[in-house]
Order: structure tokens, then sequence, then C-alpha cells
């Protein structure tokens, strides 16, 4: 069993809602993102998602969009983040998952990309721009590997898509809480909550539910539901402040320990 | 030719729907309205009468005698898609586009715009129909399209300035896509080429074949035959598409033009197919300018309507298949060719036609006189006649 199933079922067993912190890989370094991931799990984070950055990320807001242009002019590439990666599991056993856009991956090659991140130690990937109808070769070759595809779900989806996609989906479901890109508004905790017990009447998979979660209050409210509960923008933005690397990681540690305290 | 693409959008392997899941409902309603509306004749003959006597079609197929005695070979004819209303054929595709949103009950519209023509077709038909309207714009195409900034504007339409990475088309879109994604429930996407998600580069080539199937009609009518060439340019592909679709099936060669800015050996360019390879850019798999880790590298030309990184999903399958032959030309040869209309016929071209137009100029020469060519004359240049004298400078 994979690191990302293993963690869930712990969870489970403990009664406990996962911590998904959001880190764009390369913002501002990939040394700095490498203390980061150790820093947050000490703080209590359970799985952590890396970002691949993209020129081009349709699905993400400016705050997101900033992080990824100053990941990409620190010269990050898909390559150096799987070296990160490997170098992480030398000192951490917690479950990574990368956010990729699907031209990042067909650049590499689907192939190519599925066993490069098994062997680097990636659990999962999460790709924002490939809906359950377009991933079908990526998915069986990532299943031959031992990678989770983790299926996206939005307040969209009708009945019908949310069969087909809890079908295919690894690893967990993500549950987009909004129409909307990253780092937007969260406004309808009760829509959430009824379209998360929509998909668990049909799935056992776990249901993680990020887009627009900024505070430990929007993760309390959300993890009374969900399974899961994934934080991005709201830390990207404090990893940007101007500040020392080490107040950074000061202030990152603060705000994830303070979720974990609501998320429980 | 097999009828293009299948059930699931793809044309051979092009196309797709690549989007995130928010979208993909939206996508399906579109394309289950669109089916509806193909066969339903109150729409087709609605859709006809608005070409008819909103946009002024039939356009001409005008004989450009003087060109063609210039140049000394084929016979050269310009379909005059710069004579519809609003000055260019993207009007064609908005006016369809806008009968499907009132049909799904939608009362806003957003669209990307990079010359500027599409956020005037679609500035134009929301007014005309009554409906809010938001178009997404780079900085950079808002300063050398000014005039169409302003247009939009007098139109009752908002401009939204995208201050982001290339500042031009590309990132106009992927705002425009996050915008839809975010009030999916209440607008419609009037996307302005024969690119994005499935079933975009569908419904918009449906729009624009009206084009081809005019020019068909009207050159047997005059000529008697078949033309010998096509030549249009090529961004996203609409116009091109629109014309060429008519042909597919006959044996008549079609050539593509795409901005080959500063030269397709620099990094200067825009030419997909000269210096590009296969990805997936805004929902559709398709020729891409971009670098060996699959990020989309900034692509130039003068010419704000074919300074985009990728192709529609349409052509990268024709290419492939060698049905249309692609060519470039560079910013002066089209700056070139723009002069040559201009002074030698009186018709301004704007400068994505004058791409296809420089084309013209290399291929009439080297043909039999009894040939013919068809060129689509796909917009006027009076949106560039500032960004042409600012060229110029003292020269003018």
């Amino acid at each position: 069993m994979g690191r990302i199933h293993s963690t869930f079922s712990q969870l489970r067993v403990k009664k406990q809602k996962a911590l998904i912190p959001y880190l764009m890989a390369g913002d501002p370094s990939l040394e700095m993102t490498e203390a980061l991931v150790l820093e947050i799990e000490r703080a209590g984070a359970d799985i952590v998602e890396l970002g691949v950055p993209f020129s081009d990320p349709i699905a993400d807001g400016p705050v997101i969009q900033g992080a990824a242009q100053r990941s990409l002019k620190a010269g990050t590439s898909l390559n150096s983040i799987f070296q990160l990666v490997q170098t992480l599991r030398t000192r951490t056993q917690i479950p990574l998952v990368l956010m990729c856009y699907y031209n990042s991956i067909l650049a590499c090659g689907e192939k190519q990309f599925c066993s490069t991140a098994v062997e680097a130690g990636v659990d999962g990937i999460i790709i924002p721009d490939l809906p359950v109808e377009e991933g079908k070769s990526l998915r069986k070759m990532a299943r031959m590997l031992g990678l989770d595809v983790i299926l996206l779900l939005a307040p969209t989806s009708t009945a019908e898509r949310i069969g087909k996609t809890v079908k295919d989906s690894k690893g967990f479901i993500y549950y987009v809480s909004l129409t909307g890109v990253t780092g937007a508004q969260l406004i309808h905790s009760r829509d959430i909550e009824e379209k998360v017990r929509e998909i668990r009447h049909v799935s056992k998979l776990p249901v993680a539910v990020g887009f627009g979660i900024s505070s430990p209050s929007e993760a309390a409210t959300v993890a009374s539901f969900a399974d899961g509960v994934i934080v991005g923008s709201a830390l990207v933005k404090i990893i940007a402040e101007p500040t020392t690397h080490s107040a950074v990681l000061r202030r990152v540690s603060t705000f994830v320990h303070d979720l974990r305290q609501a998320v429980c | 030719m097999n009828r293009v693409p299948n059930k699931k959008g793809r044309f051979g392997v092009y196309g797709g729907r690549y989007v995130p899941e928010t979208l993909v409902p939206a996508l399906e309603e579109l394309e289950r309205t669109y089916t509806e509306a193909k066969r339903d004749p109150v729409f087709r003959n609605t859709l006809r009468a608005y070409l008819n006597q909103y946009v002024g079609r039939p356009t001409p197929l005008y004989f450009a005698k003087r060109l063609t005695e210039h140049l000394g070979g084929a016979k050269i004819y310009l379909k005059r898609e710069d004579l519809c209303h609003t000055g260019a054929h993207k009007i064609n595709n908005t006016l369809g586009q806008a009968l499907l949103a009132t049909r799904m009950g939608k009362r806003r519209v957003i669209a990307e715009t990079g010359a500027g023509q599409h956020g005037v077709a679609v500035a134009t038909v929301a007014a005309m129909f009554g409906l809010e309207c938001d178009v997404y714009m780079g900085t950079e195409d808002m300063e050398r399209q000014a005039p169409n900034v302003v247009r939009m504007k007098l139109l009752g339409a908002r401009v939204c300035a995208i201050d982001t990475g290339s500042r031009t088309l590309k990132d106009a879109i992927s705002e425009a896509l996050r915008d839809w994604t975010t009030h999916v429930g209440n607008t419609h996407y009037i996307l302005g080429s024969v690119l994005g998600p499935h079933p975009y580069p569908t419904i918009v080539r449906d729009f624009q074949s009206v084009i081809g199937r005019e020019a068909k009609w009207q050159l047997r009518k005059c000529e008697g035959l078949l033309p010998h060439v096509l030549i249009a340019c090529v961004g996203g592909g609409s116009n091109a598409l629109g014309l060429f679709s008519a042909f597919v099936n006959d044996d008549v060669e079609m050539i593509g033009v795409e901005a080959g800015g500063l030269g397709v050996t620099t990094e200067k360019h825009a030419a997909r197919f000269a210096g590009g390879s296969v990805g997936v850019l805004h929902g559709t798999m398709t020729y891409l300018v971009q670098d060996d880790d699959g990020q989309i590298r900034l692509t130039h030309s003068i010419s704000a309507g074919l300074d985009y990184a990728a192709v529609g999903p349409e052509h990268s399958y024709y290419h492939d298949l060698k049905r249309i032959r692609y060519t470039s030309a560079t910013d002066d040869e089209a700056l070139s060719a723009f002069d040559l209309l201009t002074r030698i016929e009186g018709i301004m071209p704007a400068l994505e036609s004058a791409h296809a137009l420089a084309e013209v100029v290399k291929l009439a020469p080297r043909l039999d006189r009894e040939k013919v060519i068809v060129v689509s004359l796909s917009g006027r240049g009076d949106k560039d006649v500032h960004h042409v004298a600012q060229l110029r400078g003292d020269h003018l």
C-alpha cells in the first residue's frame, strides 16, 4: 500500500482529518522548499502538495501564478523538482503529491514522467487541466508503476461525472470547493458539505477539499465534514513576504501549527 | 477526407478537452446546445438573416486586376472579409455564439482579444443583443491596437487589461478562462478562433465556413472553376479554416501563412509549425511554441492577431496529413505586402491578412496566368494605421 493510503488509514483509526499544505516548488528556491517541507511536517502536516511551475496556469489565481513565475525565474525545472523529492526522501516519509499541469507531463513523456516520479519518491499527482476523459493512458501508466493519479471534482460536476471520476481516482479525491481559481474567496460551506456527502455516497476514497481555504476557522469548518483540507494560496502568500528565510520558516510553522489545531 | 472531429473532439490525435473539471459541464452544455441549434431551422434562418442584413454578407469576391498584372502570374481574387461589419471575419463567429448564449439563457459574455477585432465583434453583438460584456486584452496589444480598445469601450464593453506574462493574446485567453471558471453559471465565453477545448474549434470553424462556401459559388460564377490555390494567414486559424473547409475534399492546394516575426530561425516569431512541437495549451492538444520543459515561449509578430503560441488543432491535423501546406511571412514581408495592396488596389489590409498577401507576392509570379488564387482578406487595416505610422517614423 502506498504512503497516501496508509496515511489516510492511520488518520481514520485516530479519527483525525488530513492537513495537506501546498507549496510551489522552487519559490523562492528549491533549497527553501526543502526546508519548508520539513518544517511543515514538524508543524503537523500529513501530506504535502508540491506545485510544478507552469508558464500558463489557467486554474490558478494571482497568488500561485506569481509563485510559479518566481520559481521559473529562479530556474526551476521538472527534473530539479524530482531531485528535490529524492533529497527529501532521505529525510522524510511524508506523502508527497505533485500538482502539475498536463503540458509538463507531456513534454517529459507520460512514461518517463511516471517512472522518474516514482523512483524519486513521489506518491501521487494532481493535474488540474486533465479531466477524467483525457487522462486514460497516463492513469494506466501510473497505476502500473504505483503512482496515484488524484482526480478533481467541482461544484459543477454532475452525478454522472462524479460517478465516472471516483471510479478512476486513486489515493483520494480532490474536491474543488468553489467555481473559480485557487486563492478565491470561500463562501458556501453548506454547499460544499452537501457535495462532499454526495461524493462519499458513491465512493470509499477519502475526499480532500481545496481552493479558497485560507484560515484555521475555515479549515475547521471543512474538516468537520471532509477527510482532508488543502491550504495553498494562504501559505504561498506568507512565503512571498519580503523577509528573511528564518522568519518565513517561523511564520509558516506557526500558521501550519494553527491549521493543525483546527483540523482534528 | 474524413469528417473531423470525432465525438471526443479529436482531430486525429489533436484537440480534446484539457480543462479544469469545473468547466467540463459547461462545455458539454455548449456542445449539446450547438448540436441542437445546428439542426434547428429557426436558428439557421435567424443566423442567416443577421449575416445578410447586419454583417453584409455575402462579401464580394474581388478580382484584383492591378495586383495580378503587377505580379504577372496567376489571377488573384480577394475574399473581402474586410468588408464585414466591424471590419473582419470575426463577426461571423461572434453572431453565431451570441445566439447560442441567448439560447442557453446566459446574459453575460466574455472574450479574449489579440488584435482587438474579435473583441470589437463580441462587443458589437453584445450591444445588439443587450448582453453584458467583458473583454480581456494584453496591455502590449492594447498599445498597438489602441483604436479597437476605444471602439470596444464605446460599444459598452469593459476592457480588462492583462499585464502578466507576454501581455498578449496568450495571457488574455488564460484570464478569460479563469473568469469563465468563476462565473460559469451565467456567462458564456465567446472564444474567437478555432482554438481551445472541444467544442470550440468545431463551432468556430462551422460559423466561419460561410467564407469558403460563398467563395466557391462566387468563383464558379465568374470563372466557372475551382480555385487552384487558397491562401490565408493563420494565428489560431479561423479565417483560414473558414475559407478552406469548403474545399477540403476538392483538388485545391491550400496554404496557411504563419507569423515569421523577425525570422523563424530567431526566437522572435509565432511560427508553430516551423519552430514548435506538440503540446497542450488552453484546453487543446496542438503544435505549440514551447521549450523542452513544456513552458510556453514568448512569441513575436508585428501583427497582434497572429502573435500566439498555439495553432488550432484542426490545422495540426491537416499539417500532419500534408493537406494544408504551412509557410510563414516575416514582419517586413507583411509590411511590404500591406504597402503594395494599399497603393495598387486602394485596399488597406489588416497586418494579419498582409501575411497571406506576402505569400501571394511570392507565389503568384511563379504560376501560369490561367491559374487562380483566392486569398482571404480577413480584415481591414484601419486598426493598424497608428502602429504602421509609428514603425515608419519620419518616413511617412
